[in-house]
């Protein structure tokens, strides 16, 4: 029988994401001499990325407790002295593991 | 200019990084198969999205049936930038017909774009040159993912290899690749604080907008009117996700 016959809700999403990326990237070169290249509009569009990120991580590093604080911070450290994402990302699943494999 | 030697230049200029999107990509991969996501949705994800943090944010909301609306919102806010990064392209487009600019935007992503735009500056970037890149990262981002979803279905326990905070770990790090500095002081901690207080007030995964949001416009409407801020869309380094 039919090897994929996805929830629609899964057709659905993946074809919003897709069509609102690719709407996103390529609208920015057809706009790109409309979109303001100063003031408030464009240090909204800087900070942005930051801003995302974090609030995307907040909640899970709070609900963590401390020892996800603390792997939290190793990955930030990391990543600010070394610019190596994946070292830094897997020092904090490292110190996580390592923490529920010892029941600390 | 050749063309296809261009392609070819922007495929090699690119692998580098491609080592760490692939590292990258196999993390999404295993928390995918976690997920439960086969890995036929994840390719067409892949080639449909193309975009990594995006993607990893689909999955991460991943629960059958989908929440449409809010996953298609997460992601368009968190590909905004693609907006800025477009628009930094132009001079390399320009002259282009609108078939050709439609066809090589689909495969910009942050790394591609960054090795690209340095390129721009010594001279000699093609549109070539960056659907080359496009390329590589593509074909690595589908092996990595997919390498990762097979892998995925050997690891009994997830948490006990903290693979769900992987997403926490990985964000985390992307973040801090994205502070600028002491500006970012204040909009950081608004947009952490909003994120909390709405991840508590608010079902779903609305608190990504609201905190993202919130935390920008503190951006936009402090500090000094100046136009002087950095050359723009950023120069990101290669992070090895996009």
């Amino acid at each position: 029988m039919a090897p994929f016959s996805p929830d629609a809700t899964i057709v659905w999403a993946i074809a919003g994401a897709a069509v609102a990326t690719y709407s996103l990237r390529l609208g920015g070169l057809l706009l790109s001499d409309r979109l303001p290249k100063a003031g408030r509009f464009k240090k909204f569009m800087d900070a942005l990325p930051g801003t995302i990120l974090l609030s995307l991580v907040a909640p899970g590093i709070v609900s963590a407790g401390i020892w996800g604080c603390m792997a939290a911070a190793a990955t930030a450290l990391l990543t600010h002295k070394t610019g190596n994402v994946f070292v830094a990302m897997l020092a904090g699943i490292i110190i996580v593991a390592a923490q529920r494999q010892l029941g600390l | 200019m050749d063309t296809g030697n261009q392609i070819k230049k922007g495929f090699v200029a690119n692998l580098p990084v491609a080592a760490s999107v692939c590292a990258y990509g196999s993390v999404l991969g295993v928390l995918a198969s976690q997920k439960s996501v086969s890995w036929l949705e994840l390719l067409v994800m892949n080639l449909s999205v193309f975009a990594g943090s995006a993607q990893f944010v689909m999955v991460e909301m991943w629960n059958v049936p989908l929440p449409v609306v809010e996953v298609v919102a997460a992601v368009l806010i968190i590909n905004l930038r693609y907006l800025l990064i477009g628009a930094s392209l132009q001079p390399v487009f320009r002259g282009k017909t609108l078939r050709h600019k439609a066809c090589v935007m689909h495969l910009v992503a942050d790394e591609n774009w960054a090795v690209t735009m340095a390129r721009y500056r010594k001279g000699g970037a093609s549109t070539g040159f960056l659907l080359g890149g496009g390329l590589c990262l593509i074909s690595v981002w589908c092996f990595g993912t997919l390498f990762g979803h097979r892998l995925g279905a050997f690891v009994q326990n997830p948490e006990t290899y903290a693979l769900d905070f992987a997403f926490v770990a990985v964000f985390t790090a992307l973040a801090v690749s994205l502070w600028r500095g002491k500006q970012d002081i204040s909009p950081w901690l608004v947009a952490a604080l909003v994120a909390v207080v709405t991840e508590h007030l608010l079902p779903g995964k609305w608190y990504i907008i609201f905190g993202g949001i919130g935390g920008a416009l503190v951006a936009a409407f402090t500090g000094t009117a100046d136009k002087s801020q950095t050359p723009h869309p950023k120069e990101q380094p290669d992070h090895g996700t996009f």
